[in-house]
């Protein structure tokens, strides 16, 4: 049987898997690569003042940006109140109540709007809140960081309640425990390491926004005094330094990229390492 | 009937009345709530709309074809912008889709399941590093290099080609390709994984029931059945290559232009409205800008729904949305 046939096939087989492999490992390299950038032109720059100091002016060496860094957290805590309440509601809508087809067009809703690209979000805030208030503000920055976490919240929160067991439900009810008190406290509660995994994750995503925050939050070098006033945030400090001519903002942007990087894959790896068993559940 | 049952039954009519109503509350404020997302696709559309009212009557349908790009003498056109979203999104898609496919293979066919949860964990890493820290690494890293050894190789090896002609600048078109490759790479790899983990046991076995090698069995019963989820997936990446912004404004060049030659500079729908959004000084240029935006908006959200729809029905697939 050992014919040249067989022979191709089995090379072709043999080649296939390496080559499969080999796009794998090409995959991982963009990832190693960028962290091994960051953390090596990075890591001489992070230091005391980074955290405690604001940006110098141009030409000052030294400096921080503290005031970044308390920014993202501001905007982050704003951007919660609106993302969390309304994204968590939905998933439950979605997987407690509604009719399929109702159901079906809301799920579809909120891939569409998962797509949208986040520079327009930026440009639909502009409008709606920069606008009127005259002004650029860590509301608006935080508006719209919230309205990217709906969608995303609003999936996840959906998909961790279905996969709570029926009967629990049904266990409830025949208790005579109102419905909704039922979905609060036995399904919600049940599923609630899921729900707030998905609001990390959700919050970790948006924390790295930059385009939707250039004509809302605008960016500030000093403290943001007022929730009507710009605010400054890590990603928007990066772009800023990236594109400036001046070595020591460089040397900035470097440092802010490491620990905004590391603050996203640090939320990523022990969120995914703690929800291991709800996840592969799921698959 | 005594006054204690009645007394009794009132009561229990009572709760039961007040149950009703908490539970209409709440099944009205979740719905509430659940509808926020057309709100919000409504929202979008209308201030992008209103936004742009003045441009797209002065300008209609020539805006789309024109390449005059002349604030100062307040003519506008988005041709340039045009071509720079579809041809980074092409080069990012070329690149992307046979690299990402092969993954999703590799990690469902192939790879044992140790490997398989340490690369699944790399991918979504890469899907969470931000834009932003894409395009600095692209700026000072990726760029220099491909100025260096990538651009000028291409050139000497693939030079008769007119796309590969000119002379070399760094930032380009090929490198915003290249950037958004990266971005798109992680979406592409963990849906069409989802989407071949879907593919029946059954399936697999028949074909090696027939005698197939292992390659055989993932090309004729897997990739081959599996082909419309695939699309999907393929969709949904250009999709998200369409609206890729931060990386790409800070690799592309950021000039106007429709050049043959891809180590020119070019310029993007989303770049042109981060960079010049700030400066829009007059009232036509601003709704010039948000007229990019519509158009931007209209076309990821045509691909996306088209994306929805393959993987929707998709047979038996019951695919996550990464994030």
């Amino acid at each position: 049987m050992d014919t040249a046939y067989h022979r191709w096939r089995k090379f072709k087989n043999t080649f296939m898997q390496l080559l499969t492999c080999a796009c794998a490992l090409l995959v991982v390299v963009p990832l190693g690569l960028i962290f091994y950038h960051v953390l090596n032109s990075g890591i001489g720059s992070v230091n005391w003042a980074f955290f405690t100091q604001l940006p110098k002016p141009v030409g000052e060496v030294g400096g921080g940006m503290a005031n970044a860094i308390v920014g993202t957290f501001e905007l982050l805590g704003l951007a919660s109140l609106i993302g969390v309440p309304i994204g968590v509601l939905g998933g439950v809508f979605l997987s407690e109540y509604g009719s399929l087809r109702l159901n079906w067009w809301i799920r579809f809703g909120a891939d569409v709007l998962n797509g949208v690209p986040s520079i327009i979000w930026g440009m639909v805030v502009y409008a709606l809140i920069v606008v009127p208030m005259k002004r650029f503000s860590a509301w608006a920055g935080g508006v719209v960081l919230g309205m990217m976490m709906v969608p995303l919240i609003m999936r996840t929160t959906e998909e961790v309640l279905r996969l709570v067991p029926n009967g629990y439900r049904e266990a409830s009810l025949a208790l005579g425990i109102a419905r909704w008190r039922t979905s609060v406290q036995i399904v919600v509660r049940t599923a609630l390491k899921g729900i707030v995994t998905g609001i990390l994750l959700a919050l970790a995503r948006v924390a790295g926004e930059t385009a939707p925050l250039l004509f809302t939050a605008l960016g500030n070098v000093a403290w943001n005094r007022s929730l009507s006033d710009p605010i400054a945030a890590m990603p928007l400090q990066i772009f800023a330094y990236a594109i400036s001519p001046y070595d020591d903002w460089h040397r900035q942007a470097w440092a802010a990229a490491l620990v905004l990087l590391l603050f996203v894959a640090i939320i990523n790896v022990s969120v995914r390492a703690l929800t291991r068993d709800r996840f592969s559940q799921r698959s | 009937m005594d006054l204690a049952t009645d007394t009794r039954l009132f009561i229990r009519s009572e709760t039961l009345k007040h149950r009703a109503i908490g539970d209409r509350l709440f099944k009205w404020l979740t719905l509430l709530m659940a509808l926020c997302v057309f709100v919000l696709i409504v929202l979008i559309g209308f201030e992008l709309a209103k936004g742009s009212s003045l441009a797209l009557k002065k300008f209609g349908w020539s805006f789309l074809v024109s390449s005059d790009w002349d604030p100062v003498n307040a003519q506008f056109g988005a041709l340039p912008f045009i071509f720079g979203t579809l041809v980074s999104s092409l080069i990012a898609l070329l690149i992307a889709v046979p690299l990402s496919i092969a993954t999703a293979v590799y990690l469902t066919e192939i790879a044992p399941l140790r490997v398989q949860q340490v690369l699944t964990l790399f991918v979504e890493l890469l899907a969470a590093v931000p834009s932003v820290i894409l395009g600095l690494w692209g700026i000072f890293v990726m760029v220099p290099w491909c100025r260096e050894h990538l651009f000028p190789w291409l050139r000497g090896t693939l030079g008769f080609l007119p796309i590969f002609q000119g002379p070399i600048y760094g930032l380009s078109m090929l490198a915003g390709g290249i950037i958004v490759a990266i971005m798109i790479l992680p979406i592409i790899t963990s849906v069409s994984r989802e989407i071949l983990r879907s593919v029946p046991g059954l399936q697999r076995e028949a074909a090696y029931a027939l005698g197939a090698t292992k390659w055989e069995v993932t090309r004729i019963a897997v990739l081959s059945y599996a082909r419309k989820g695939l699309f999907g997936a393929i969709i949904l990446g250009l999709g998200r290559a369409l609206g890729e912004t931060m990386a790409v404004t800070m690799v592309i060049g950021n000039r106007p232009e429709v050049a043959t030659s891809l180590f020119a500079p070019g310029y993007t729908l989303a770049s042109v409205v981060a960079n010049e959004f700030a400066e829009a000084t007059t009232d036509i240029y601003l709704n010039a800008i948000f007229e990019i935006g519509l158009v931007l908006i209209g076309v990821t959200v045509l691909v996306n729904a088209l994306a929805q729809i393959l993987l929707k029905t998709f047979a038996g697939a019951t695919v996550a949305q990464p994030h």
